[in-house]
């Protein structure tokens, strides 16, 4: 403490730089806490909202707005099937992240409970309304597309990488293009092609569904990314142990799926995780092409002339889910680099 | 022979280039039949027919009866616009906040350190939105608009300033009142200032993460040294750290700023211009999907290449030499 203290006021640069930001610190709680806490309306009341307007802060239109930010055009009394289901999917994802529990079975647990919590969300079974994938919404699509866009992309990343630092000359161009030509442009292209021009290639007559689109759209984005991280890990794998393989007379795929891929991912965990949170942020251009997800419902929910002044409310509300879910990954990325670089000394 | 390794490598090769082959003549032949159906005929000469729609902001002269290439080009000017000004301030932004989280005061430490934690970890398409609403309240009206700096103006206008006016005698026109707001002079948009806002902020939080790392894989051992032969904090990182810190941060930051470049695209939640906005605008009037996405992906794809191009020469070029 005192050490610390010390430092803050140690030579005259610094001691000035602490007392204006103490000065700033100050302005801004004087700011801030007046607006956000004492006199900020925290019913739902849109003529108290209107009066406070400038001096408080109007929680009420998250009070209001909650179910629509939430769930999106989710229908309302269903909504406990994207509660479970977005449950079951931070449930699985929190249960892949337990290095005691890194075994092929937990995976295809996983794998299931993902694809159970999606029939779950769409339904048309067991008594379960059918509820069309164009009224996904809100966290659970959030959730879903951000899942989806990365696990199921982990397979095409893997052989993208395999075929780019292949020695076939033929396969090594095609996966090297395929990755540089996604890795060059903006996602929004990816997902304009997934919603205009991917239904121009189609046999006609068929319309493949808009959510299959828009996640095969983000799978493809995010395989391209992942493939450029697992190429770092493949590389890092020392050529001896390679050649020492092929003088047992290990044929290629089995060098690469029992020497190659088991000791790479090791090293590709914490910069695969970085790529989570990247598409797990992304994730919220889909509302450009109309599907309305965490943000995308917010601004559903502001499209409501009467609670549209009081947008900063939402923007903070919706702006510390995505903080709370990015920063508690990049945090368990960070403890992984760390734990792992102390196994390697 | 099938286990001539040769022979296999040739086989595997043959079955990617033949799924490759009829993939692709499925979906040409897909899209052929689909674009008859539609009536549209697939090639590039639409682009010399009128645009017929209007864009607000233009380096060139730009008039709604101009040809869609004519349009294509001045998103193009206002892509490059936003991201070359949009490089320089996250730059600048980025470098202050890394040397700010290394400094020795804790307090300036921890700001910049939560700075650089929230911008990473809220999605950039709400922070601009943000920004772009923040802005439409916080302006001045056009009636009364600030003036910043003599004959600088901001209003909901946006900022208006002193430009150059062609001519004979080339002389700088003011801003000057007129009936609706200020008139003459150049002005940014407020789509613009809120897309410079977002793109640099966001990516000086991931700039300064990058500095940061660069310099704290200097070697303590150098500035030891460096404050052994006495020169000072300044000198030190400026003569012996900031040097040897610069070969690992370029590369990445290079990524960061083509990412700011293909970020940019997101122009079109608020309305500025760009080239996606442009291609979207004429995508949706002349029915142009494919032609429309692969004039974007084609100009993103070759600022890419010509960026990675120039980043091996400089990689190259500073390379240690080891004697």
């Amino acid at each position: 403490m005192s050490e610390s203290f010390k430092a803050l006021f140690k030579g005259r640069l610094n001691t000035a730089i602490t007392v204006s930001l103490l000065i700033f610190f100050a302005w801004l709680a004087n700011e801030l806490l007046p607006w956000g806490l004492f006199n900020a309306v925290f019913a739902v009341d849109l003529n108290a909202c209107r009066e406070a307007r400038g001096e408080g802060a109007c929680w009420g239109v998250v009070g209001e707005k909650w179910k629509l930010i939430i769930f999106g055009r989710y229908p309302f009394e269903e909504a406990w099937r994207p509660v479970v289901a977005s449950i079951l999917m931070v449930g699985s994802c929190i249960a892949i992240s337990q290095r005691q529990l890194w075994r092929p079975s937990t995976f295809m647990i996983a794998g299931l409970v993902l694809t159970g919590s999606v029939a779950l969300m769409v339904g048309g079974f067991a008594g379960l309304s059918y509820v069309p994938t164009e009224r996904l919404g809100g966290l659970a699509l959030t959730l879903l597309l951000a899942i989806l866009g990365n696990i199921l992309s982990l397979p095409l990343a893997v052989l993208l990488a395999l075929g780019r630092t292949s020695d076939l000359p033929f396969i090594r161009t095609v996966c090297t293009s395929f990755i540089e030509i996604i890795r060059g442009v903006p996602l929004i292209t990816v997902l304009f092609m997934a919603s205009f021009m991917f239904p121009l290639f189609m046999p006609s007559g068929t319309n493949p569904d808009v959510l299959l689109r828009v996640a095969a759209g983000i799978i493809i984005f995010s395989a391209a990314y992942q493939a450029e991280v697992i190429r770092g890990g493949i590389n890092s794998v020392p050529k001896g142990q390679i050649e020492a393989a092929q003088a047992l007379g290990m044929g290629y795929w089995l060098i690469q799926t029992r020497i190659v891929l088991p000791q790479a991912f090791r090293v590709v965990v914490p910069p695969l995780v970085n790529s989570f949170i990247a598409i797990f942020k992304d994730t919220s251009l889909v509302t450009i092409v109309s599907m309305y997800e965490l943000f995308g419902s917010l601004r559903l929910a502001l499209g409501d002339p009467e609670w549209r002044a009081f947008y900063i409310e939402g923007f903070i509300f919706v702006a510390l889910i995505y903080w709370v879910f990015c920063s508690a990954m990049s945090r368990y990325a960070r403890g992984l680099e760390r734990d792992f670089a102390a196994a390697r000394r | 022979m099938l286990n001539q390794p040769k022979f296999r490598a040739m086989v595997w090769q043959a079955l990617l280039f033949a799924v490759l082959a009829v993939g692709l003549w499925i979906l040409v032949g897909n899209l052929n039949a689909n674009l008859a159906q539609r009536g549209i005929d697939f090639g590039y000469d639409f682009l010399l027919g009128p645009a017929g729609f209007d864009i607000a902001e233009r380096a060139i002269a730009y008039e709604s009866d101009s040809s869609y290439l004519r349009a294509f080009v001045v998103g193009f000017l206002n892509t490059l616009r936003v991201a070359v000004i949009g490089i320089v301030v996250a730059s600048l932004l980025g470098l202050m906040v890394a040397v700010g989280s290394l400094s020795p005061n804790p307090l300036l430490v921890w700001l910049c350190r939560q700075f650089v934690e929230f911008i990473r970890n809220v999605p950039l398409l709400l922070q601009l939105i943000f920004w772009y609403l923040t802005l439409a309240v916080i302006l001045p009206d056009t009636e009364t608009p600030a003036e910043l700096l003599p004959h600088v103006f901001l209003s909901k206008n946006g900022l208006q300033f002193p430009w150059f006016l062609a001519g004979e005698f080339p002389s700088l026109e003011y801003p000057v009142m007129g009936t609706f707001g200020l008139v003459g002079g150049a002005a940014l948009s407020p789509e613009f200032i809120a897309l410079l806002l977002g793109l640099s902020i966001y990516t000086s939080a991931f700039i300064a993460e990058i500095i940061r790392a660069g310099i704290l894989a200097v070697p303590k051992g150098q500035t030891e040294a460096a404050s052994a032969l006495g020169l000072t904090r300044w000198q030190q990182l400026k003569l012996v750290v900031l040097p040897q810190a610069f070969r690992v941060i370029i590369p990445p930051t290079t990524n960061q700023y083509l990412n700011l470049t293909k970020n940019s695209s997101l122009a079109i939640a608020i309305g500025y211009p760009d080239l996606v906005s442009i291609a979207t605008t004429t995508l949706n009037q002349s029915g142009r999907a494919v032609e429309a996405i692969s004039i974007i992906m084609a100009v993103y794809l070759s600022l890419s290449l010509l960026t990675s191009f120039l980043m091996n020469r400089f990689e190259q070029a500073t390379r240690l030499k080891e004697r």
